[in-house]
């Protein structure tokens, strides 16, 4: 189960956060600042899986950007490692080599594809195609 | 950073071209948006980022409140918005925008007010209403994508109580040409499984069906759902394991479209899925587990590409593998699979190895073995993750052999560790490895000790009372005790003299407990230094207020020893005593009144040495002391404070309820009531009303306060036990008498040797280091081999000495007793501790004793658990509380039978009072041609019939045209025949007991004791009787008030009477009234209703049977219900209705009723939590006996 999806740069600014579960915005810097501490501070050798309070922090990083998914204990890590690995596929496919500025000036877009990938904390859709086909319809209404 | 920007602006014109390239959004770098953007990214500083947030909020501010901002405008504000919210800045204001643009906008406008929504609200938020209509709309749009943007925000968010508005419409989807609209309609219904599961089991069938569905992604969507409904109950879907098998076999063999693959592995995470379910159908269930061997087996070896997707899809067959019924020949390809990932160079395979190791060494502690070389690396791995899952790994290997080894490398760890939640979850292992497998008393205290420094005020608050209790209940054998208690308390004074300062109060509250109960243990330690070291730590600031009440508490049982005239210091008497009293003048003037309450009590024990023995006795027997927990010595002042008007108690989440009630609409209590009641719930649920009971009881005792603060915190955190089950049970094996101690400590612990055959590890060349690590390596994996490939955890331990063992229980009151001992939450036993002494003068066995009379004196056998031990079993009081009990109805029949009472009529159940009984409505008054005052009853009654109803016209004049029942009879002797009939008055249930005097002589000093529990009985009327002449008939009459409901509850009494020369009797009655009773129908409007509807918490949901199905069928049940549970039907619409009840003049239940698939769907709401539940029974066996 996936309890938060966060995209941070490694100046620590959160890119992208969305929360399965609901945690009060009060809150959710501070659970930010504290992520990105466990997970920036860790050398390229080490795990990619971190600890953080009763559940796990798996993450990883594409060049300035790293993407950090909170789960439970219960879920398969690796699973989810190389879950990210295909969000950031589906988004490179979709903006044709993405970069941290695409996924800036098109928040919702970024939004709406997790959205087709992760639902409630579940991973619902895995197929890039269909991933993007409700996006695609959408661009191509906004065109016409 | 400069260069960052730099860099970041000399990329925007690229990025913008590639924007229109994909058509996306017409983003210029001169819009609002865009200039935002570029000022995030130009931050330096908190700061400024809190000055351009609060000026972009303004700016939002404005621009929505603008009549002329267009829906473009608006979705463009809306993601500004997320961008405030996302760096932490409400925009709350723009909550009702996003609703707005996602009802107004076109298509993308429209996208993103529907992701503004599921970003910016919860569950639970009130706007959220707002946004059923636009659901309902777009769900019936002609438009697909705007179908699919509305399921997909219904799958996210959505008003659980509004789920039935537009479930039709989302089933419908179900069969949709489209399968991403049908994919989506299983994800909303997925949804709705989550937050409602009894509104979508009517549609089971239909899961089927998407499961079956000819897409993939349709059948991978229904596997959430099955997952997790498997979760909830495996055994409803064995069926389905052939499918799930089928699938699986399919996707693993490539048969779904390629573009389902992920480099090259096809559909893993359905795959993972899948295998997630099979290990749950197939756990404890051969023939289950035997269709899923080949396909396991398939997809082991069809993952042969070396890529991490592969490898999670590994890691979760062997999780399977291990989970379902064991084959053996796929045990040792999953064993050979997690030798890969240990032994993997890549450090994520190596987690995920001692992941799956940790997992499995429950079964099959051999592998564990064989890995020893390179758990042993790992434990001293650089990356503090896999050290701390080894550690995991190794906690569930650990026995009486290797556990010094192993609980050593766990303090190392904790020791260097500065996260909380590791420490808090460590220490509770540590501690629960020290109780089980502690080799000897020594090295137990210092385990225990290094804990208590180490966690600090973080740890569970259990683990100290634990290890009081373990102190304080001793083991079986006297010798034992006596030195583990030595030993901490010889331990705690060379703590105490070297440096307390750096103890946490935790610790100090524990070491003052010992030392204040056992420093007399030790002979060579004189009291007055105890006292002078405990002394001294009253004299810290650091030391908190609670610690020191514990310590004052300490030093009171400390004052005898130290003279105060009973001498038993010898020469040190006098400074002991001199001590005492300066420390109790020091603070008999003290700010914290309870350290000055405790000040003066000492004073005046330490002057009364007798008093003292009798207060706080030495060496008490903890076992024998037993808590009341029921209260029930209270029952007699609670009953006169009633009788004499006082507002009868109500549970704290009652209270809070009501007011909620009041405040109606009120925004706010939602959230803030649902802690308390949860905490005012555990509080009731489980033991500690000796809690309560200690703090109304003894209100001025100054003790209870650290603890109850302690408690209060420690219910909430889902408290693991730390005390297995075996530490419990007394059906362990005998020990052997003092002997036991010494034997196992003999294996001394830090020499590893190598015995139970550990395995010696791989013969390495044995250079230095490796010899280390192999010596290490037997002293962690000794005794591992010889239990052999079994389950290491799930044995019940039999095989290892338990250290430290629970007493028998000398009041053995069976298993029972014991068990539910075990449920007790640990501050129970720190009370008892604390107070045991003085609960013993407390004020509980003289009302236990008056109320004995009262009890039925057969009930004596079920209050073993809680007389006390040392005290001859009374009949207590308990007796009386208990009656309120589910088991109280058959004792009482029992009662019936077997009373002495003579001639007890033959009623073999509990009259009841409401089978078959219908309610005489207020018609207008009988003419009553017979009788309708007491004394022309005579022919009324005769006397040779004593059983036969008596007519209904003795009811009372003001009582005659309410609704009630037929007058029943109750009981019945030669001379005595009672019986009676419920009146409905609408703010109470008056009964009223009707005696007849069927003999020819009058009775004299007839009396009438009714009682019942859960209803507050009052307002008596005739219930003594100098005389009754005879051949005459009286009545008397009780109201009862259900403030709490019950579906049922037992009214149970005697009458006794004595005959004019003969001795006295007395009949039992009883009689069990139903919540229907007390029901009122409850008439409002419409209107009102709905208002009410939102304004209640309570909900329960259910289908029940409909009557008529071919006629009118709601109107006919509803009328029914109407009749015989007189509710009011508020309206009937189409195929719904609404009605509504209270309880009493209390409470109101609604209940929203439809027809639907051939039953009547019933949604009740009702502010008070067991209300629906108990009004549901009733409704249920209303339509069921028709």
């Amino acid at each position: 189960m996936i309890k938060f999806f966060l995209m941070v740069n490694k100046q620590g600014q959160t890119r992208l956060s969305k929360y399965y579960e609901n945690v009060d915005i009060s809150k959710r810097a501070a659970l930010e600042a504290d992520v990105v501490k466990g997970c920036l501070s860790r050398r390229k050798d080490e795990c990619s899986f971190v600890e953080y309070k009763d559940y796990k922090l798996v993450y990883r990083q594409y060049a300035a950007l790293y993407i950090v998914v909170g789960v439970t204990d219960t879920e398969n890590e690796l699973s989810i490692y190389e879950l990210v690995h295909n969000f950031i596929e589906v988004l490179d496919k979709y903006f044709s080599r993405v970069s941290e500025l695409d996924i800036m000036f098109n928040l919702d877009k970024v939004h709406i594809i997790l959205d087709e990938m992760i639902l409630n904390g579940h991973v619902v859709e895995t197929n890039k195609n269909r991933i993007l086909a409700p996006l695609l319809v959408l661009d191509k209404m906004v065109e016409s | 950073m400069s260069d960052v920007v730099e860099r970041t602006l000399t990329a925007l014109p690229g990025l913008l071209s590639l924007d229109l390239q994909t058509g996306a959004g017409k983003l210029s770098s001169t819009s609002k948006l865009g200039n935002l953007i570029r000022s995030i990214t130009e931050l330096t500083s908190k700061h400024d980022e809190e000055k351009l947030i609060k000026r972009e909020l303004a700016a939002i501010k404005e621009q929505v409140s603008s009549p002329n901002t267009t829906m473009r405008q608006m979705k463009e504000t809306m993601v500004r918005s997320i961008y405030c919210e996302m760096l932490g800045y409400e925009a709350d204001f723009t909550y009702i925008h996003a609703i707005k643009l996602a009802q107004q906008g076109s298509v993308l406008e429209k996208r993103v007010g529907y992701l503004a929504v599921s970003l910016f609200l919860n569950e639970n938020h009130e706007l959220l209403l707002l946004l059923v209509n636009t659901v309902l709309k777009d769900l019936q749009s002609t438009n697909l994508i705007e179908v699919c943007m509305a399921l997909t925000v219904v799958s996210q968010i959505f008003p659980r109580d509004m789920i039935p508005a537009i479930l039709p419409l989302v089933e419908e989807k179900l069969n949709h040409p489209k399968e991403i609209i049908r994919r989506k309609a299983v994800q909303a219904l997925h949804k709705f499984y989550l937050i409602a599961p009894n509104q979508v089991q009517h549609i089971h069938s239909k899961f089927r069906k998407a499961l079956c569905d000819k897409d993939p992604g349709v059948m991978a969507a229904s596997l959430h759902i099955y997952l997790q409904m498997i979760k909830e109950s495996a055994d409803s879907y064995r069926d389905l394991a052939g499918s799930f098998v089928t699938i699986l076999k399919q996707v693993v063999g490539g048969k779904l479209p390629v573009d389902y693959n992920y480099h090259s592995v096809p559909a893993p995470w359905v795959q993972i899925q899948l295998l997630r379910i099979l290990a749950l159908l197939g756990k404890d269930d051969q023939s289950t587990s035997e269709l899923m061997y080949d396909v396991l087996d398939e997809s082991i070896r069809r993952a042969e590409i070396n890529h991490n997707i592969t490898y999670a899809i590994l890691f979760e067959c062997v999780k399977t593998i291990y989970t379902i019924h064991p084959k053996e020949e796929l045990l040792e390809k999953a064993a050979k699979c997690i030798g890969n990932f240990v032994l993997s160079p890549k450090i994520n395979l190596k987690y995920l190895g001692l992941k799956a190791l940790t997992y499995v060494v429950q079964q099959d502690a051999n592998l564990a073995l064989q890995h020893q070389m390179t758990i042993i690396e790992c434990l001293d791995h650089s990356d503090i993750i896999i050290k701390r899952e080894t550690l995991e790994l190794l906690f569930r290997i650990t026995n009486a052999q290797n556990v010094t080894v192993i609980v050593e490398k766990m303090l190392d760890f904790l020791r260097l560790c500065h996260e909380d939640y590791a420490i808090i979850d460590l220490v509770a292992k540590v501690a629960e490895l020290a109780e089980k497998y502690a080799p000897d008393n020594r090295w137990f205290i210092e385990t225990m000790s290094t804990i208590f420094t180490v966690g600090g005020e973080l740890m569970q608050p259990d683990i100290p009372s634990n290890f009081l209790r373990l102190l304080a209940e001793g083991s079986d054998s006297v010798e034992d005790d006596r030195l583990l208690r030595t030993y901490a308390v010889d331990s705690y004074v060379s703590l105490l003299q070297t440096n307390p300062t750096k103890l946490p109060q935790r610790f100090l509250q524990v070491i003052s407990w010992v030392l204040g109960e056992y420093s007399h243990l030790v002979d060579d330690l004189s009291p007055c230094l105890v006292i002078d070291l405990l002394v001294r730590l009253l004299e810290r600031p650091a030391v908190a207020s609670d610690t020191r009440s514990w310590v004052m508490t300490a030093v009171g049982k400390l004052s005898t020893g130290a003279g105060g005239g009973t001498g038993a210091g010898g020469g040190t008497a006098e400074g002991g005593a001199g001590l005492v009293q300066r420390v109790s003048q020091q603070h008999s003037s003290s700010l914290d009144t309870q350290l000055r309450q405790q000040a003066l009590e000492l004073q005046l024990l330490s002057q009364d040495p007798e008093l003292h023995t009798r207060v706080l006795p030495r060496g008490a027997v903890w076992g024998s002391l037993e808590v009341d927990s029921s209260l029930s010595f209270l029952d007699g002042f609670v009953s006169e404070a009633l009788a004499r008007g006082a507002a009868p108690y109500k549970p704290p989440h009652q209270r809070q309820e009501e007011l909620r009630q009041e405040k109606a609409l009120s925004l706010e209590p939602y959230a803030l009531s649902l802690p308390i009641s949860l905490s005012s719930c555990s509080i009731a649920d489980r033991q500690s009303p000796t809690l309560l009971s200690i703090s109304s009881g003894l209100s001025g005792n100054s003790t209870e306060l650290p603890h109850r603060a302690g408690s209060g915190s420690l219910k909430l955190e889902g408290v693991k036990r730390v005390w297995g089950k075996d530490g419990y049970l007394p059906q362990r094996e005998v020990p052997e008498g003092p002997s036991i101690l010494q034997e196992a400590s003999a294996p001394a612990p830090q020499t590893f040797p190598q015995q139970g055959g550990a395995l010696t590890p791989p013969s390495a060349d044995p250079s230095e280091e490796d010899r280390d690590k192999q010596q290490l390596a037997s002293s962690l994996f000794v005794g591992l081999s010889s239990h052999n490939s079994t389950c290491l955890m799930g044995k019940p331990e039999a095989p290892v000495p338990q250290r430290f063992r629970r007493k028998h229980k000398n009041t053995d009151s069976a298993s029972a007793s014991s068990s539910s001992d075990s449920s007790h939450s640990p501050h129970d036993a720190a009370n008892h501790f604390l107070y045991s002494s003085l609960l013993e003068e407390g004020p509980a066995s003289p009302i236990m004793l008056a109320q004995n009379s009262l009890a039925p004196p057969k009930r004596t056998e079920a209050n073993g658990t809680h007389t006390r031990g040392d005290t001859p079993v009374l009949p207590t009081a308990n007796g009386v509380a208990e009656v309120g009990d589910q088991e109280a109805p058959p004792s009482l029949t029992m009662a019936n039978e077997e009373a002495p009472s003579p001639g007890v009529g033959r009623h073999r159940d509990p009259p009841l009072l409401m089978g078959g009984m219908k309610l005489v409505q207020p018609c207008p008054p009988h003419p009553a041609p017979r009788a309708s005052t007491q004394s022309s009853a005579e022919g009324a009654d005769p006397p040779q019939l004593p059983e036969l109803p008596p007519e209904p016209d003795h009811l009372p004049p003001e009582l005659r045209n309410l609704p009630h029942s037929d007058m029943a009879p109750l009981a019945s002797d030669q001379s005595l025949s009672l019986s009676c009939c419920r009146v409905h008055r609408e703010d109470a249930l008056v009964l009223v007991l009707q005696m007849s005097n069927a003999c020819g002589a009058a009775l004299l000093d007839v009396s009438v004791e009714l009682q019942c529990h859960e209803l507050k009985v009052a307002s008596l009327r005739g219930n003594a009787l100098e005389s009754l002449p005879a051949q005459s008939v009286r009545v008397c009459w009780y109201t009862l008030l259900m403030e709490a409901p019950h579906t049922h509850v037992m009214v149970t009494g005697s009458v006794s009477y004595r005959e004019e020369s003969g001795p006295s009797h007395a009949l039992e009655i009883s009689s069990k009234l139903s919540l229907a009773d007390f029901l009122r129908p409850l008439v409002l409007s419409t209107e009102e209703y709905g208002k009410l509807w939102l304004s209640l918490s309570q909900d329960v949901k259910q289908n029940l049977t409909l009557l008529d199905p071919d006629g009118d069928p709601l109107c006919s049940s509803l009328s029914v219900l109407k009749d015989k549970l007189q509710l009011h039907v508020v309206d009937i619409i189409g195929s719904e209705g609404i009605v509504a009840c209270k309880l009493l003049q209390g409470a109101p239940c609604l209940l929203h009723c439809r027809v639907h698939a051939g039953a009547l769907a019933v949604w009740l709401r009702s502010p008070v939590p067991g209300l629906p539940d108990c009004l549901l029974y009733h409704l249920q066996r209303a339509l069921q006996e028709r």
